[in-house]
């Protein structure tokens, strides 16, 4: 099976703290896994470094085995919606489509599953949970072969995460998934990891995902 | 070159869709403008001969609004880690805001013509020909570094002070060449002195217009 | 030291040996002892930052950045010692503290251009944007400085034709080397203490820390 992530002794730091450290990592090329793990322990800076978007200051990252521009072939759904405040959501999924040179016919539809059809004011007038619905959009469109969702959860209403997962089911590659949210993330992944002071606690099936995490919570005492 | 077309037309198309902003910082130049005249008094004579230099300094001015907004439309909700991710060439980042920036900022000069020809009650001596051609000449100056420079400062505390700071120094060529070639166009040029101010305006241009589109990969992704 | 006593040997040789007639500005004009030396060594300062900017960005080590901080710092203290002197010589020379001459002006300018290098090094707190964006901003800068000075001298020109060995009469040619000199090996150690501080500092700050030891991993009951 092919690889699309392999991280060798990955690190990056800021200042004298290392916010991820020692971390090894493959991802096979349709697997889905789920990054776990207490606030500030890393998994947001994790998923920048997989994206490219940060150089890790430690170790060798290899991305789909190094035969194309990674950037060609992932996408990033991070906590900012990375689209334009002043243009509705078609607006901005069609000059994006433009720019990735992607084909424009599908945006309807993906507007459709994440429920944002009929939204013609700009962005900027967005709620919370419609800019989340609006990142994955952008998401949906690129249909990247590495798919990396930093908490696609946040701020959704119950009918917010179900378009959501399924639309996350829909992703044709692999995907990666950092949330605390593991009632509901967890069901979508095969694999799951847990990190702490950004470092790997544990690495199992997803299904075990839960079960670890309270683990964690008991070993610092807070459950 | 394909992304330069695609970045500008889609800067564009966000001011056209941000045409509110767009009219108050046309208002901040006509305001800077006729600040101006009331610093120098009714003196028609002073206000010919200075007609140039208010245009000018009042585009300037406004020039770092217009970059600062630029650069912030890309970062605000994260549009730029879109692009970058995209993946958009950088080069054709750098001359599509370049380029949009030089547009708008020529339109300021457009706009803030007819204005100088009523308050300072210049007549059209020269050709018109010579102050477009100045007019793009000196906006492009002004838009190439400008937008180098917004994308270092966007994401710093105190970017209001940096951004002029950094750029005002560094176009000082382009205001003394473009404030005298306009001049010259403005109200004659009887010594035929035109040619060597533009030319100053013209080896600016290449100078920056070069060294920002390749400077400006490192700081994007920085 | 040897730089200092040098300064002071060339001071003592100009100041008291010479023939004041040699003189066609009398007493004031032997600043020149101090003030051309203090152009040549900042100017010299100013191409140091330069190459090292290049080479931060080239190959983002901490040494050249390091080197830029301290060229930069030492070229802005000399730029403004500059200035202070060329006032101190204007105001009896030619009557006023200031004047629009293109070296004055262009020197004026670098002040502030340089002086923001090391305002953007304060604002940014992560050293590898520190590092790229102030190389960038002393690149550009210091690409400035010819065109600068082109088009100030363009705008305006009175001032002395450059002081070189060769436009200055004979018996103060070896003083003014000496001086240079002086100036030059005082400089070069103000760069090298202040390098030494840079390096200190930005090796706490990227010298990799320790890293943390590895976790045990966590018991999760089936």
């Amino acid at each position: 099976m092919s690889s699309v992530v392999q991280a060798q002794g990955i690190g990056r730091r800021f200042g004298r703290r290392w916010a991820v450290a020692r971390l090894d990592l493959v991802v096979g090329a349709n697997e889905r896994l789920l990054v776990i793990g207490p606030n500030g322990c890393g998994k947001t800076t994790l998923l920048r470094i997989l994206s490219t978007l940060s150089v890790p200051d430690q170790g060798t990252l290899t991305l789909f085995e190094g035969k194309s521009n990674p950037r060609e072939n992932l996408a990033l759904m991070a906590h900012e919606p990375g689209v334009y405040e002043d243009l509705s959501a078609t607006d901005n999924l069609r000059v994006i489509a433009q720019l990735a040179s992607k084909s424009t016919t599908s945006i309807p539809d993906i507007l459709e599953s994440v429920g944002l059809e009929d939204r013609s004011e700009p962005v900027s007038t967005y709620s919370a949970g419609m800019r989340r619905r609006l990142a994955l959009a952008v998401l949906l469109l690129q249909q990247p072969k590495l798919a990396l969702l930093d908490e696609p959860f946040a701020q959704m209403d119950p009918a917010g995460i179900a378009q959501v997962s399924t639309s996350i089911l829909e992703l044709p590659g692999a995907v990666i998934i950092a949330s605390h949210q593991v009632q509901h993330a967890a069901p979508l992944c095969t694999r799951a990891i847990l990190m702490d002071e950004g470092q790997i606690r544990w690495q199992g099936p997803a299904s075990k995902a839960e079960a670890a995490w309270r683990a964690l919570h008991v070993e610092r005492g807070e459950l | 070159m394909n992304t330069m077309l695609q970045i500008l037309q889609k800067d564009l198309f966000i001011e056209w869709r941000a045409r509110s902003r767009t009219i108050s910082l046309i208002s901040f130049a006509y305001t800077i403008l006729l600040l101006f005249s009331f610093a120098v008094g009714p003196n028609a004579v002073a206000m010919r001969q200075h007609a140039a230099a208010y245009l000018w300094l009042s585009i300037l001015l406004s020039s770092t609004l217009l970059l600062d907004r630029s650069m912030r439309i890309e970062i605000e909700a994260g549009a730029l880690h879109t692009l970058l991710l995209a993946p958009v060439s950088k080069a054709g980042l750098f001359y599509g805001k370049a380029l949009a920036n030089t547009f708008q900022l020529m339109v300021l000069a457009g706009i803030s013509i007819p204005l100088i020809y009523v308050i300072c009650d210049a007549t059209l001596v020269e050709s018109a020909g010579w102050l477009i051609l100045t007019a793009i000449l000196g906006t492009a100056g002004l838009a190439a570094p400008g937008t180098l420079y917004s994308a270092m400062t966007a994401r710093m505390t105190g970017k209001q002070l940096l951004l002029p700071l950094l750029l005002f120094p560094l176009v000082v060529p382009v205001i003394v060449a473009a404030v005298k070639a306009t001049t010259l166009a403005m109200l004659g040029d009887p010594m035929d002195q035109i040619g060597a101010w533009l030319t100053l305006l013209i080896c600016f241009d290449l100078v920056y217009w070069s060294l920002c589109g390749v400077l400006f990969g490192r700081v994007i992704e920085a | 030291m040897l730089g200092l006593g040098l300064l002071v040997w060339a001071h003592y040789a100009g100041l008291v040996h010479e023939e004041t007639s040699e003189f066609m500005m009398g007493d004031v004009g032997r600043i020149l002892y101090a003030h051309v030396p203090t152009a040549w060594n900042g100017l010299l300062t100013y191409l140091v930052a330069f190459i090292a900017a290049v080479g931060a960005l080239a190959t983002s080590k901490k040494g050249w950045d390091a080197l830029v901080e301290a060229s930069v710092e030492v070229g802005v203290l000399l730029n403004v010692l500059l200035l202070i002197q060329g006032s101190l010589w204007a105001k009896p020379t030619w009557g006023v503290w200031w004047d629009w001459d293109p070296r004055l002006t262009t020197s004026a300018i670098m002040v502030v251009a340089f002086g923001v290098v090391l305002a953007l090094r304060q604002s940014i707190q992560e050293p590898g944007r520190r590092l790229t964006i102030s190389s960038v901003a002393t690149i550009v800068a210091f690409i400035n400085v010819p065109i600068v000075y082109m088009s100030v001298k363009w705008w305006r020109t009175l001032h002395q034709d450059f002081s070189t060995p060769e436009t200055v009469d004979a018996t103060l040619k070896l003083p003014l080397r000496v001086a240079a000199f002086g100036m030059l090996f005082i400089g070069i150690f103000f760069v090298v203490a202040r390098w030494r501080i840079a390096m200190r500092r930005l090796s706490r700050e990227m010298d990799a820390p320790e890293l943390p030891d590895a976790p045990k991993p966590l018991t999760v009951e089936a």
